[in-house]
């Protein structure tokens, strides 16, 4: 049985910055890590694995230096990784994306069949979270998204149970396998690598597949297949701050004036 | 007067085969160690036997260490009694007593005077250990048994040579004081009696001498017999400074197993005494945290006598290094409290260290088990992703001089490059030091630049936490940057980044000037470059804390001292534990980013201690002291004194 985790590769947020005049994202010599939801998408795999035995696999469309993101899921102990990757995937929105990666999973199924896809709530650089369900939709796959535990697994049943996290509730939901299932941060703490498994992963080969092997039809993958465009990325408007009082010399003072300030907005009750 | 040779040659061969079988088995186990070149530079090892292990240099260090001096210089002296005592019972033709009658007479003094001071010694080490023992459980069968044995050695020695001289057959009776004091008491007995005395006194001495002799290796007084090779083996290098480790595929990092530790390693072990000196200094023993670095030690002892069979047998040992089993593991927790302050390797008399090997057993557990304290992955990837700490933007790194004017470094340029360090940069209370800093460098005229954002974290925090593998990485291209840039000297005021660019990128092939900004003001003070428009009174009584990475790891002392008395115009004031005794603020080795859950808190019992000194200021001259101090002040209440890094001192005289 195989679990599938689709990871991106994206660009450490905190550090990227809009440049004010051409209003894109400034990426030169920007790190790039994985997605942090992805990485809880990798432990849960991993700890399926240590549970069930199952065959871990990661999963990423991205150019080719999204290696690294995949040598790091292997190093974490994920057993294979396969990279999506061609020029004709470029530019693809999350329609586009989800076709890809779909096809792919279809064809890592032949071989060993899948049990389950597990994928981040969402990507901190595109924050649409449309991918995984794109993929549970396409392969008919039960779409259990925001996962924050995983209640219950029984292949044998076929039934997977899932605490979804909601806002300000939970719900517990019972679908029948196999699923697609976006996990949020808090259903795991992630596993750190060990120097061996770093190693070893440093020189493993990656399989790379491009569309030569999944053989999509051109106008339903990258730029050509996506309907979405980006027409314009801008920093909000932000009001200037203030400083109230001076803290270092008179903190008594300065939190005083700033409970008369959150009083007066009505964002503290006396 | 020799009562059988023909019984005691063979018992003495039969001794003697067995203590060297005895020692060949102990000494056997400690060669299963990995390999470390510890003979380089004789002329410094010899030096350090001779200090260290024959002058007892750290044993007087403290006010009871003169009665094991007596014992030791004793024990010297009446080795060569002893082996004419045991050469002259199997041979009776050889014996010193032949030799010309001065000569002997000497020899005898010194043996009747040394064993007349090793019995005083003993007797008031018993005393001391009933009475006040030197740490809770030192209260030992196995010492008594061996102060017993030591005393008897001494009593029979004195009733042995006391009747001869009674009985008129000791050549040199007047050479031998307190014989003969002995003698005159004795001289009632008829001449039959005080030969049985001699008789019975001779037997008890060599069956004790043999006895002790064979029970030496079996024992925490192997280091009769290791000690002075251990201190001739010390390391000559840094002490906190860790092993590079090598990393080829297919090998273990770090030590998870005993046979994993360096062969000096395991002679440290044998080599403890169990003074209990570490562990009356050690922070976290202090207050209440699992670690012992006596118990550490003690426990790879065990290990390695446990797993002796398996180890022999070229096999794994089956007795786990690191766990929770009782007797001879450490557990994890255990490691993990360790501050790296290295107070226990500067208390040690025979130069054990302690702290290395746990940061070795840490380097197992992070790079081959990934298994450490959940607050820890954070910091790992921070450092790893974007080189700091707090994993803040390494875009953010100048932001503290987003207001003042600051030139890059520029290579040929500039002289010195203001190393910020991580918490100079990010942290809020810290950049306030930064930015006293710079004003005091300007004010100075000093040519100084900074890297800006390219600055990269030291890394002392992954390498005193065991996370070698990161730490290698980022000395690497901290390393290459620095010759890049065409760095020659660097100004930090961080004793971290401090003693981590001075001492550990020495490995890495980067030999530049690394000044610490105490000792950069004072020298700038004291060349006139320095000078301020006021005396600063008005921080009251100033006491000083010695960072550990700044005194202990580096010997920089003086310099913080001269500083404030030339600032204030007094002296600072000082701990009771203060130089290299002074007591950790809790945050180094890593300790800074992991939650203290065990004991009592290390910053709150140093900050109650500076309470006792009554200081309207705490100096210190390191961003983790700082933290330490503001945190534990606040819990004690004590909000009305002050901490300030020096640099703060300083920049209040420039106003």
């Amino acid at each position: 049985m195989r679990v599938i985790t689709c990871i991106k590769q994206v660009p450490d947020t905190t550090q990227v910055k809009i440049d004010p005049v051409t209003n894109t994202l400034v990426r030169d010599g920007i790190p790039f890590i994985i997605n942090p939801y992805d990485v809880h998408a990798i432990e849960e795999s991993l700890r399926l694995k240590d549970r069930f035995g199952l065959h871990t696999t990661a999963l990423s469309m991205g150019p080719p230096n999204a290696e690294a993101a995949l040598k790091r899921a292997l190093a974490l102990g994920m057993d294979d990784a396969v990279l999506l990757s061609d020029r004709a995937f470029g530019g693809a929105d999350t329609l586009s994306t989800s076709n890809v990666l779909a096809t792919a999973i279809k064809k890592l199924s032949q071989d060993r069949p899948l049990g389950l896809v597990i994928c981040g709530k969402q990507t901190i650089d595109g924050d649409t979270a449309q991918v995984g369900p794109g993929i549970a939709v396409r392969l008919g796959l039960s779409q259990l998204t925001l996962v924050d535990r995983i209640e219950s697994l029984d292949f044998l049943a076929n039934r997977i149970r899932v605490r979804r996290k909601l806002e300000g509730r939970y719900e517990i939901v019972e679908a029948r396998l196999p699923a697609m299932i976006t996990v949020v941060r808090e259903i795991n703490q992630p596993r750190y690598p060990t120097v061996p498994m770093r190693m070893q992963a440093g020189k493993s080969p990656i399989t790379v597949w491009d569309n030569e092997t999944l053989k999509l039809d051109t106008n339903t993958i990258g730029l050509k297949g996506s309907p979405t465009w980006v027409s314009k990325i801008f920093s909000p408007e932000r009001d200037k701050g203030e400083m109230l009082g001076d803290g270092l010399s008179d903190p008594v003072g300065s939190t005083r004036l700033l409970m008369e300030r959150l009083l007066a907005h009505d964002l503290l009750t006396a | 007067m020799i009562p059988n040779p023909i019984i005691f040659a063979p018992l003495l061969g039969a001794a003697l085969l067995l203590f060297a079988w005895s020692c060949y088995r102990r000494l056997s186990l400690v060669a299963c160690g990995a390999q470390d070149d510890r003979l380089s530079n004789p002329v410094g090892r010899v030096r350090a036997a001779l200090q260290f292990a024959f002058g007892q240099k750290k044993v007087l260090s403290r006010p009871f260490g003169v009665n094991h001096a007596v014992i030791f210089w004793a024990f010297l002296a009446l080795a060569v009694a002893n082996g004419d005592f045991l050469l002259h019972g199997a041979f009776p033709g050889i014996s010193l007593s032949l030799l010309p009658p001065a000569m002997y007479g000497a020899l005898a003094f010194v043996f009747d005077l040394a064993s007349l001071f090793a019995l005083l010694a003993v007797g008031s080490a018993v005393v001391r250990r009933i009475v006040s023992p030197p740490f809770a459980g030192a209260r030992t069968g196995e010492a008594f048994v061996i102060l017993g044995m030591i005393a008897l050695l001494m009593l029979v020695f004195f009733g042995m040579h006391g009747a001869e001289i009674a009985l008129g057959t000791e050549t040199a009776s007047g050479y031998m004081p307190v014989s003969r004091y002995l003698a005159v008491m004795l001289s009632a007995f008829t001449p039959a009696d005080l030969h049985t005395i001699i008789v019975i006194s001779w037997w008890i001495h060599a069956v004790v001498l043999l006895a002790f002799m064979n029970y030496l290796p079996y024992s925490k007084h192997m280091h009769i017999l290791t000690a002075i090779p251990n201190c001739f083996f010390r390391n000559l290098n840094q002490s906190n400074t860790q092993p590079r480790e090598e990393f080829i595929e297919g090998k273990r990092f770090g030590v998870g197993s005993v046979d994993e530790f360096t062969w000096k390693d395991l002679l440290d072990s044998v080599s403890c005494t169990e003074c209990g000196r570490c562990q009356t200094v050690c922070p976290a023993a202090l207050t209440g945290k699992s670690l012992n670095p006596r118990q550490v030690v003690h426990d790879i002892k065990t290990n390695l006598f446990r797993n002796a069979k398996q180890l022999k047998n070229g096999k794994g040992p089956l007795l786990p290094l690191i766990g929770d089993a009782a007797e001879g593991t450490s557990s994890e927790e255990t490691l993990w409290s360790c501050t790296t302050c290295g107070a226990c390797m500067e208390a040690c008399p025979v130069l054990i260290e302690q702290m290395p090997k746990i940061v070795k057993m840490r380097r197992h557990l992070v790079e081959m088990e990934a298994s450490f304290p959940v607050e820890l992955i954070n910091l790992f990837e921070n450092i790893e992703g974007r080189s700091n700490p707090w994993g803040i933007a390494p875009s953010e790194r100048s932001k503290w001089c987003s207001t003042l004017e600051v030139k890059p470094f520029e290579a040929g340029k500039t002289e010195y490059l203001f190393y910020v360090g991580c918490a100079g940069a990010f942290d809020s209370r810290q950049k306030q030091v930064t930015v006293a800093l710079a004003a005091i460098l300007d004010a100075a005229g000093v040519s100084w630049g900074i890297l800006g954002r390219d600055e990269m974290c030291c890394g002392d925090s992954l390498r005193r936490l065991g996370n070698e593998f990161a730490f290698d990485r980022l000395a690497r291209e901290n390393v290459q940057m620095l010759k890049e840039r065409g760095v020659t000297k660097i100004l930090t005021h961080c004793p971290h980044c401090f003693s981590t660019l001075k001492n550990d990128y020495l490995q890495y092939g980067l030999e530049l000037e690394v000044i610490h900004h105490t000792e950069l003001i004072n020298q700038l003070m004291k060349d006139g470059k320095l000078k301020l428009n006021r005396e600063v009174t008005e921080l009251g009584t100033v006491l000083y804390h010695d960072s550990c990475y700044l005194g202990r790891h580096n010997d920089v002392y003086q310099a913080p001292r001269e500083v404030i008395a030339t600032v204030t115009g007094q002296p600072a004031a000082e701990f009771t534990r203060n130089l290299n005794s002074s007591f950790c603020c809790g945050a180094g080795g890593g300790r800074m980013w992991l939650e203290e859950q065990s004991g009592t808190r290390i910053n709150r019992e140093r900050a109650r201690e500076a309470l006792g000194a009554q200081p309207d200021t705490i100096c210190v001259s390191c961003p983790y002291c700082m933290t330490m101090f503001g945190d534990a002040l606040k819990d004690e209440g004590a909000t009305e004194v002050k901490v300030k890094d020096i640099a703060e001192v300083v920049a209040e005289g420039l106003r």
